[in-house]
């Protein structure tokens, strides 16, 4: 733990973190930026993991384990998500998401 | 020391978060982004959690940061400015965004009878790393594995996606 901080203050910031996400994730069109706020989000979701393990668990490592998989899957979502974004730019020539109806009915 | 400069990484985070969902320049959003992982690697090191910082640092704002700005640059568009969203989703994301901050904070603030243990200790690779292959008590072998499983299925994903358009080309 960091020694003077409480546990609150860490929350207080992830809390804002994950809701600043939340903010992007409904104002934006863009995929791209769509996906950083969703990487906000996972990212202030892992500082949550890390500081209640290192807060009330030192001597455990789950929050620790859970945050090392919580990077490793957003990596591999990341490249997923990336690769079928290029692809619907290639098909329709666009990345808006409000552009993408070609499904919808 | 650490207090002031926990204080001043969570201000910077907090600002570059801001800036990155609201600026309207798509590579500035990234770089900001970029700004905020690299936050999150620092209050890992504070933590004294420097494996995790180090793969932070790799992986997010290595890897993931590369990989978003250069197919930011394949999609081409990164001179014209993101279109500005309306005020009614303005509105509404905010209204959602502040009820959500209220929420969670009001459950955090009542319910905050946490028990912090102080521990000097500092976990180093070695044991982390023997720790993320052992399969006894406490060993994470099996998500391990499961994880490397996932990784190679997205990677071959990645691929069959991207390749498509090749193949129509070709027929």
């Amino acid at each position: 733990m960091i020694q003077g901080v409480p546990l609150q203050h860490i929350l207080l910031l992830t809390t804002l973190l994950f809701f600043i996400g939340v903010y992007g994730f409904f104002t934006r069109k863009n995929l791209f930026t769509m996906l950083m706020s969703v990487e906000l989000m996972l990212n202030a979701v892992a500082i949550n993991f890390v500081v209640f393990n290192a807060y009330l668990f030192p001597e455990n490592l789950q929050g620790h384990f859970f945050t090392i998989f919580i990077v490793s899957i957003a990596a591999a979502e990341a490249a997923v998500a990336i690769a079928i974004i290029v692809n619907v730019y290639r098909n329709i020539r666009t990345v808006n998401a409000e552009r993408i109806n070609e499904m919808k009915h | 020391m650490s207090v002031t400069l926990f204080y001043i990484t969570a201000v910077a985070i907090l600002l570059f978060a801001i800036l990155s969902v609201t600026t309207r320049r798509i590579l500035r959003a990234a770089v900001y982004l970029l700004f905020v992982l690299i936050g999150t690697a620092a209050i890992y090191f504070l933590l004294r959690y420097n494996f995790l910082a180090a793969l932070q640092l790799t992986l997010y704002a290595g890897g993931i940061i590369v990989l978003i700005i250069f197919s930011i640059m394949l999609t081409s568009q990164m001179n014209n400015q993101l279109e500005k969203p309306n005020d009614l989703q303005v509105v509404l994301a905010s209204i959602t965004s502040v009820v959500g901050v209220g929420l969670v904070l009001f459950v955090i603030l009542n319910h905050s009878t946490f028990i912090t243990q102080y521990s000097e200790k500092i976990y180093h690779v070695k044991e982390v790393a023997l720790s993320l292959i052992s399969y006894q008590k406490n060993g994470y072998a099996l998500p391990f594995e499961v994880i490397s499983v996932l990784l190679l299925a997205a990677m071959v994903a990645a691929i069959i996606m991207a390749k498509r358009e090749l193949k129509n080309k070709e027929q």
